[in-house]
């Protein structure tokens, strides 16, 4: 098979550039097998023996779209330069090979699910991807990025190598940054049997400590019996379901799980965040043998319509500036959440204009699937492949995107930046924080 | 020859055809238990939902982005299937043989029927060769089973405005008929049989599990 020579071929990883060095042919050939035969069945064989090779899901990846219709980057193309030929050689195929299937499956396919809405049978073609990044990780073949945030979760139990100390240091900062603006706002650490736990992934107290703050504001505002733990588990990121770990990703879900189970809470809400919400609720169940999760987590979407509807939280005044939103493809796509997504954005804000296409059809930020996680060395490739969400973005003349998600929020400020839309990204919590009645 | 094709032939390919389906349901079964998720997540209310939204013209989104494709491969594949079946000839034929028949379609909207699909796999062809994504993804295979779909059709035209010699034509229509039934069930043309899970399957878990639509 002729490997593909592109720009994006030369990009440097020493994941994949150091890795492949020590595979060796008996090496790829025992993983794919295992992969294949062990733990794939029935959908590997349905999907495989149905494509017709229509190619009408072409339409639906924002990377073909925006690479003026390239034809290797079709979702189906995607799954014939990788997949298709793994299966069809049983195996036999070069470490060369072996990088090119990795690069595809991990920098150019975010793993969105929106051609499996375009196929006339329903093929799932970003689980065929996930099998191939599944191979590549058995191979150690993995973006470096990538592979390190696994690591991470390995070690730690959390994404960004947060020490516990650290993470109840933060906590007791942003309590303290809350108290500043609504007296009496508390933390509660391990606060056994409280009606809800908290959890967020660990970009938050690494990086973008405030929003933990926001929460707390919210919380209290809204009068919510709730707690955060203090030990590992707090996190519900799993960067590793998208690596191909799922070893790893499974132990990252179950710990999160059993620490929900251990502080004795009725559900666990958890943060703007669309992969761990994945993660908790499918991927990880999933894993771990269970058909749905253990104790009901309600996405932070969800939580705040419930207190707005309810009128827990009330909206003082509604934010001026022109927004828009960004559906993220894991609690849209993903749990149909859009027209909930849509009343909390009109109940805050005054001048919404929606984007086309909008909902399940929303374009992906390419930034999730674990894309954003692959690193500096690719991100010239991600923005050239998501031309049309700038274009979508530009369209509806909004100075702000609101997004409930850590990496749609990352994936859109990188396109605004790189085609200079002259926009800035929001979390809800940032607006509902500035909009909602304050106890006097 | 021509009383071997239209006598133990056509046994045959009913037979290829019937049990070969029967053994890739089986199969398709057995492996669809081992991958735990996919009989634990189906769900009738939403497989069924899923199904008829993508067996409507134009009732998913990708349908309706391209008009002229959908409305071309729905009566490729109603003419396909229906023109067979109700074919006034084919009725006479079973009627001689087994003395069964059924209601029929009259000649001349079968004909034209059959115009539709021959018409509409001669698109196909170009397409595979004109676009360059379908180009890329296309295997000489595809244009192979495509041959095999169409000739009973391209055949049975000839036969019936006897062109050519009517004999070999109608002994070519029916070797290439049962040829066509008996790699229903072994080729990609088991996406006639398996349509119905895989759609199933994702509606069930875009709409049982996801709370999300899938069209």
């Amino acid at each position: 098979m002729k490997l593909i020579d592109s720009p994006e071929s030369k990009v440097v990883d020493p994941g994949l550039d150091e890795t492949i060095k020590k595979l060796t042919p008996e090496k790829i050939k025992r993983v794919v097998d295992h992969v294949l035969t062990k733990e794939n069945a029935g959908r590997l064989q349905m999907y495989i023996d149905t494509c017709v090779h229509c190619g009408l899901c072409a339409e639906a990846c924002h990377t073909y779209l925006s690479r003026d219709k390239d034809p290797n980057f079709s979702p189906v193309a995607k799954v014939k330069n990788t997949l298709w030929e793994l299966v069809k050689q049983k195996g036999d195929v070069s470490p060369e090979f072996i990088r090119q299937a990795a690069r595809i499956a991990f920098t150019e396919c975010g793993a969105c699910r929106r051609c499996s809405m375009y196929c006339p049978f329903g093929i799932d073609i970003a689980y065929l991807i996930m099998i191939v990044r599944r191979i590549c990780s058995l191979l150690g073949v993995v973006p470096q990025y990538l592979q390190d945030t696994t690591n991470s979760h390995a070690a730690t139990s959390n994404q960004m190598w947060v020490h516990q100390d650290e993470w109840i240091d933060t906590l007791q900062w942003q309590e303290e940054e809350a108290g500043f603006e609504i007296p009496g706002v508390r933390i509660p650490l391990e606060k056994e049997g409280a009606d809800v736990m908290y959890s967020v992934i660990a970009p938050e107290p690494k990086i973008l400590a405030q929003l933990l703050g926001n929460m707390a504001m919210i919380m209290k505002v809204a009068g919510i019996d709730w707690t955060m733990p203090a030990t590992d588990g707090w996190d519900n990121s799993n960067m590793a379901m998208y690596s191909g770990d799922f070893e790893i990703m499974g132990r990252v879900e179950r710990l999160h799980w059993e620490t929900a189970a251990r502080l004795k809470v009725k559900k666990i809400v958890m943060g703007e965040c669309g992969h761990a919400f994945r993660g908790a609720v499918y991927d990880g169940p999933k894993w771990l043998g269970w058909k749905f999760p253990p104790i009901p987590m309600v996405h932070a979407i969800e939580f705040y319509y419930d207190l707005i509807k309810s009128g827990r939280i009330k909206i003082k005044e509604k934010y001026k500036e022109p927004v828009t939103i960004q559906d993220p493809c894991n609690t849209v796509r993903g749990r149909g959440l859009g027209d909930k997504l849509r009343y909390v954005v009109n109940e805050l804000c005054e001048d919404f204009t929606d984007v086309s296409p909008n909902q399940e059809h929303n374009y992906c930020c390419m930034a999730g699937g674990g894309t954003i996680n692959c690193g500096p060395p690719w991100k010239k490739s991600r923005m050239i492949s998501n031309r049309v969400k700038a274009e979508q973005l530009a369209a509806t003349g909004a100075k702000i995107v609101i997004t409930p998600c850590h990496n749609c929020h990352s994936g859109i400020e990188d396109i605004i930046g790189y085609y200079n839309l002259g926009m800035h990204v929001k979390f809800i919590n940032e607006i509902l924080v500035e909009t909602m009645e304050r106890p006097e | 020859m021509y009383e071997f094709v239209r006598g133990p032939l056509v046994w045959l390919a009913f037979i290829v055809f019937i049990l070969g389906s029967i053994y890739r349901l089986l199969q398709i079964r057995s492996q669809l238990k081992k991958d735990k998720v996919v009989f634990s997540y189906m769900n009738f209310k939403y497989g069924m939902r899923s199904i008829l939204h993508w067996i409507t013209p134009f009732g998913a989104v990708n349908m309706r982005k391209r008009p002229a494709f959908t409305i071309m491969s729905f009566l490729f594949h109603f003419c396909l299937i229906i023109t067979p079946i109700f074919l006034l000839g084919h009725n006479l034929v079973w009627y001689e043989s087994w003395g069964i028949h059924w209601w029929t379609l009259p000649e001349r909207i079968t004909n034209i029927m059959t115009i539709i699909v021959v018409a509409a796999g001669f698109i196909f062809a170009l397409r595979r060769i004109a676009d360059p994504t379908v180009r890329l993804v296309t295997a000489f295979s595809d244009f192979l089973l495509l041959l095999i779909v169409l000739a009973p059709f391209i055949t049975g035209l000839f036969a019936y405005y006897q062109a050519f010699d009517y004999k070999t034509m109608i002994t070519l229509h029916i070797l290439s008929g049962c040829l066509w039934l008996m790699i229903i069930p072994f080729t990609r043309i088991v996406h006639m049989i398996f349509f119905g899970i895989s759609r199933a399957y994702m509606g069930s878990e875009f709409g049982y599990v996801r709370h999300a639509k899938d069209w």
